[in-house]
């Protein structure tokens, strides 16, 4: 373990590094450039490949070209190239494809403001191209954690075989912050599954009982489909409605099959709060300020942090806190609120959205808030 | 009945189970596979080329699902994005032989621009694209290559626009190879295919092909034979044309031919070169 003192941005790039990244592919825009920039200097040195692609979406079909080559790979982004790579993140879906895709959130819609902050794609994350999936999706709210989350969407990708995003911001990406970088053996580091002979690679769609399939790696003799298309365990195209429903229902239960793995939370304050404040990503470290600051003028206030942004642990939430007040603070107009009254059904939920460029400050966090008081 | 035992020569490189194609009759890509197929089947007994390495791409459309038939490792991805795919596969392992097919409004239309970009690199792959100058899986709406006044279901009244020549195109770029070929001249088809196979760097082949069923109902050339004698009639091959004698045109004619055929250093070969610097 050595501890360095570094941005978000490169503590993501470290993150990928621990966790095995060979093969990079992006397209600058801010605020997320940084992590390709630092990548290029110090992938080649780990034995990986950087390359600057002509846009978003040849960049996110590359890594899933990478990654079937057996090499796992990373794109990092920001909203308008986030938007661009919607229909490849459906095509990693449907291939089950391990990638990791970065976007580093800042304030939209379409150019907006580069520079500056937002929290605004967290359901465009869940609900990102068209059909029927559940995408892993991790919000740091530290550099520290921006490293660790990144080797975990890694882990996540390759434990069960599909495209993970992991949300950070353009204040977390420009954060200094000391970091603590793990050595190789420090840290779980999760290699993919892959066929034990050649008959059942033939299968590259069929699931072991964990629901996902070893995935065969080209190049092998396996003479392996990718299939965009419904398709069958084979990988043949198959528009039936029994092959149709056995897939998308599949594809969505091996993540939640695997929920108490994926999801974490931080909760503090909470066993005798009466009022819960519930938040995740950036905008948590001034909520956890103000939460504090409540807590010292003796009001019982608890809070949420959710690390996990997709799925969401239904019952863990429900079961942080018998706060009968739940209180959502995010940056953007009131997202995963929705979420949370629905998952709070019995108690109040209050949405309470800081809509700012700039990290909203634990006063403004506290203005936000009081009416639900 | 299921196909149980190879009666063809080239069968071994097919899914025969995925046989018959969903080629319409008179479609010439199958004219277009088989000699692709050929010149691959040469190159594997030649032994210059190991088939597991051998890796086809293909996006959206009736050409790129050539990559359903081929018995080899394939993918069959989202329209327009094969090269991307096939650059992220070959630049993780080099030893991958990385086939693009598709048509021109897979390659040239949705994804012209990763076409141009990959040329630019001269990454190691090769693109086979079909042109047959018309959108035809999704029922005949007007291509980049569709020639102008023609009417599609998308331009009624005759398309407004000028075709693109992707030969020239690509010849701008640096590319190692670009050739033009005819499914009327399939010996060429594989002549140059099996010459693509050998190169590194970014390879480039169009196949001119013909599609009585929906072009050739937009020019009342439904007749597979009659379409395929009059794409014959204007297919001018000239061994050594100059890019500027490249034209693709259906009044003015064809010209196949090979245009480009050098060896610049390819992407991989200038990755590897600053590898070893390190």
């Amino acid at each position: 373990m050595r501890k360095t003192f570094t941005s978000g941005n490169m503590a993501v790039a470290e993150g990928a590094l621990t966790a095995g990244l060979k093969f990079y592919a992006g397209y600058p825009i801010t605020p997320s450039s940084e992590i390709m920039e630092y990548l290029a200097e110090k992938l080649p040195q780990h034995g990986g490949v950087v390359i600057q692609m002509e846009d978003e979406i040849g960049s996110i079909n590359a890594i899933i070209g990478a990654s079937w080559a057996g090499f796992k790979a990373m794109t990092a982004t920001s909203g308008p190239g986030f938007s661009l790579m919607a229909e490849a993140m459906g095509l990693a879906v449907i291939t089950e494809t391990p990638i990791v895709v970065v976007n580093v959130m800042r304030a939209g819609p379409s150019t907006g403001v580069p520079t500056k902050t937002s929290q605004s794609d967290v359901l465009q994350a869940r609900w990102f191209a068209h059909g029927d999936y559940l995408i892993p999706c991790y919000a740091p709210w530290s550099v520290q954690e921006a490293y660790d989350l990144t080797i975990k969407a890694f882990n996540t990708a390759e434990l069960l075989r599909t495209p993970v995003i992991l949300l950070s911001d353009a204040v977390i990406a420009h954060l200094w912050e000391p970091l603590m970088i793990y050595e190789p053996g420090e840290v779980e580091v999760i290699g993919r599954k892959i066929p034990i002979d050649k008959q059942r690679a033939k299968f590259p769609y069929k699931p072991d009982s964990d629901l996902v399939p070893p995935m065969p790696i080209l190049g092998h003799g396996y003479k392996t489909i990718i299939e965009s298309l419904t398709h069958n365990e084979r990988g043949f195209y198959a528009p039936m409605n029994t092959e149709y429903k056995a897939l998308v229902k599949r594809l969505i239960l091996k993540i939640l099959k695997r929920i108490n793995y994926i999801y974490e939370q931080e909760t503090r304050y909470c066993d005798d709060a009466e009022v819960l404040l519930v938040s995740y990503g950036s905008t948590a470290r001034s909520v956890y300020l103000a939460t504090v600051d409540y807590r010292r003028k003796g009001l019982k206030i608890g809070f949420l942090r959710l690390k996990t942004l997709w799925p969401l642990n239904e019952e863990k939430i429900l079961n942080c806190s018998r706060a009968r007040k739940i209180i959502v603070i995010e940056n953007n107009t009131g997202k995963i609120y929705f979420d949370m009254d629905r998952i709070f059904k019995d108690r109040d939920v209050y949405s309470s959205p800081v809509l700012s460029l700039e990290l909203p400050t634990p006063r403004e966090v506290s203005e936000a808030i009081e009416p639900w008081l | 009945m299921a196909v149980t035992q190879y009666i063809h020569p080239l069968d071994k490189h097919l899914r025969l189970e995925r046989i018959p194609t969903l080629y319409c009759p008179g479609c010439g890509l199958g004219i277009g596979l088989a000699s692709m197929l050929r010149a691959l089947d040469s190159r594997i007994k030649e032994g210059s080329i190991d088939p597991d390495k051998v890796f086809w791409v293909g996006g959206i459309g009736c050409s790129a699902r050539m990559v359903f038939y081929v018995n080899y490792d394939s993918a069959h991805v989202i329209h327009g994005r094969a090269i991307p795919f096939a650059i992220g596969a070959v630049l993780a392992n080099p030893e991958l032989k990385a086939i693009v097919v598709g048509g021109d409004g897979d390659i040239a239309g949705i994804g012209g621009n990763h076409l141009l970009h990959a040329a630019r690199r001269n990454v190691d792959l090769i693109v086979v694209m079909f042109t047959n100058f018309v959108y035809a899986m999704t029922g005949g709406q007007v291509a980049p290559t569709t020639p102008r006044g023609v009417k599609t279901t998308t331009t009624p009244r005759g398309n407004p626009e000028y075709p693109m020549n992707a030969v020239k195109l690509v010849t701008s770029l640096n590319a190692n190879y670009v050739a033009r070929a005819s499914i009327t001249t399939p010996h060429y088809i594989e002549q140059y295919f099996y010459k693509a196979l050998g190169k590194k760097g970014f390879r480039f082949i169009e196949v001119v092909s013909a599609c009585p069923e929906v072009y050739g109902r937009h020019i009342g050339l439904r007749n597979p034979v009659e379409m395929y004698n009059e794409l014959k009639k204007r297919v001018k091959h000239k061994p050594k044309a100059s890019i500027e004698e490249a034209e693709i045109d259906w009044d003015k004619g064809i010209v196949t031919g090979e245009f480009v055929d050098r060896d610049n250093p390819s992407y991989i070969e200038i990755l590897r070169g600053e590898q070893s610097e390190i």
